[in-house]
């Protein structure tokens, strides 16, 4: 089943062509890492996927509902703000600057969403919340503020906001770009679980050995276009692209 | 006497000076305490109408200054555009201008208002605008990843500001509102020009009638006192929301 379908979209910021007719689709249960130097797009297109950015050209199906479609024109047409609004929230997204919610305790964080969104009774978002909150190892900071947690716990407590909302997709973006070198491992690994759980996950990231390791398919984009795909085993030893290759003698 | 101060002592001397001392300046001061209460109840009076202006505009304007704020954040140019001329009108002229054309200058187009009333609208229409941009600067120096990060939970706009967004202006706002709230105590002050028998009023009308100035320091002291509350009030309101951050 295809969680995610993009066709041919095209976003431009003030006339800079950020993505240059990208396509590309993600199935149930996949993984896939999109790579690629700076400036190429990769976050853009993470963040046309969930609406944080409209496209200019194309359009965009999540689990088979478009939210986009091509006019006539060739323009993007999106659906209405309240169906985004409903198929998106399919989508679970963590940042790089974590975005957690400054005011609320950890608790509060992630009940917030399930609470006023999802009307989900309150004892019942607690106790859910303690299970995700378990589940990323954090159960003893439920009544902390951000404020007090260090990078990898605050990205660890986005990550179960997130999944509070119980999507189908999680899209990342840089999720630990943000952090020191020594945090980056308890985030990669809550992120490693939940790939064992066969989540349907989008990962744009610089960690190479996580999307060696862990992605299915890995995506190399450059100058906002896809430059190459595929199994991670042949991305990382036989890039047949000469810019791929480049790229990966650059980072590796 | 001479030789009784000496054998008491250098301390018992001061004791005895200083007892002296406070029975002149009781004795001094016992017209003045006498004077400042038979004052004091007209002053009372008039602080009470200095409340009543205060508090009025203190309820309606953060209201309407936040929907303001709003409004000029919008995406609609024209509400941005006339509310932007709106804060450009009322903090652009002076406040006793305002007040005088509420007060005389509304009845030319048949609307008439007691001196009260008409100093309460012109209070809470000019402190909207101050507010109105205290709040737009608040709203707007909040990071944008955090309706992102609300957004890509499900949170409509509404529920953004509402929820994330509103909660935390109010801590990022406490000072400049607490500068308004006590910038706002001695405005009230103004209303004394069209008639509003307030604090300072009572003041002047015992100053003129007596030919004595202890009422403008007993009203010195009312302001202060007021303004002591208020500086306590918002002192433990940062303090509350110095938990997180």
């Amino acid at each position: 089943m295809k969680m995610i379908e993009v066709k041919n979209i095209h976003k431009s910021f003030d006339g800079l062509k950020v993505l240059k007719g990208i396509s590309m689709t993600v199935n149930k249960g996949e993984v896939v890492a999109i790579i690629g130097p700076s400036g190429s797009g990769k976050s853009t297109l993470l963040r046309c996927i969930n609406h944080l950015e409209t496209i200019d050209r194309g359009s965009i199906y999540i689990e088979g509902h478009a939210i986009a479609t091509e006019g006539k024109d060739g323009k993007s047409q999106y659906v209405s703000d309240r169906e985004i609004r409903k198929i998106c929230s399919r989508t679970g997204m963590v940042f790089q600057n974590f975005n957690l919610f400054p005011h609320r305790t950890v608790l509060e964080n992630i009940i917030e969403a399930p609470i006023i969104v999802g009307k989900v009774d309150k004892r019942k978002a607690i106790e859910e919340a303690e299970g995700l909150l378990k589940k990323v190892g954090l159960l003893d900071k439920r009544d902390n503020y951000p404020s007090q947690l260090s990078g990898g716990q605050k990205q660890r407590v986005a990550i179960a906001r997130a999944l509070a909302m119980k999507p189908s997709i999680m899209l990342f973006d840089e999720p630990t770009s943000a952090l020191d070198p020594e945090l980056t491992g308890e985030v990669l690994k809550v992120m490693k679980d939940l790939a064992e759980e066969r989540m349907t996950m989008v990962v744009v990231t610089h960690e190479m050995g996580f999307a060696r390791e862990v992605a299915d398919r890995v995506i190399f984009m450059d100058e906002g276009e896809i430059v190459e795909e595929g199994a991670p085993s042949v991305i990382f030893t036989a890039p047949a692209m000469k810019r791929t290759e480049a790229f990966l003698n650059q980072v590796l | 006497m001479y030789v009784m101060i000496q054998e008491r002592g250098k301390g018992a001397v001061m004791f005895e000076w200083l007892n002296v001392m406070r029975e002149g300046v009781s004795e001094a001061w016992m017209p003045v305490l006498q004077y400042i209460s038979r004052i004091i109840v007209p002053m009372a009076e008039g602080t009470i109408a200095t409340l009543q202006v205060f508090i009025i505009t203190i309820v309606l304007s953060i209201p309407l200054g936040l929907i303001l704020a709003l409004g000029r954040i919008s995406k609609f140019k024209i509400l941005r555009d006339v509310i932007g001329v709106y804060i450009w009108l009322l903090r652009g002229t002076p406040l006793m201008l305002q007040l005088f054309f509420v007060y005389y200058g509304l009845p030319n187009f048949g609307i008439v208002f007691d001196s009260m009333t008409a100093a309460w609208i012109a209070f809470v229409l000019n402190y909207a605008a101050y507010f109105a941009e205290i709040f737009r600067g608040g709203i707007q120096s909040i990071d944008r990843g955090q309706y992102e990060g609300a957004k890509v939970l499900g949170f409509t706009y509404w529920q953004t500001m509402r929820r994330i967004i509103l909660p935390q202006v109010v801590k990022r706002v406490l000072s400049p509102v607490s500068n308004e709230a006590i910038t706002l105590v001695k405005d009230t002050a103004l209303v004394n020009v069209i008639g509003v028998g307030e604090l300072l009023r009572a003041a002047k009308i015992a100053v003129s009638r007596d030919a004595v100035t202890s009422p403008f320091i007993v009203a010195a002291v009312f302001y202060l006192v007021m303004t002591f509350v208020l500086t306590k009030l918002f002192n433990y309101l940062e303090r509350r929301y110095a938990i997180y951050e």
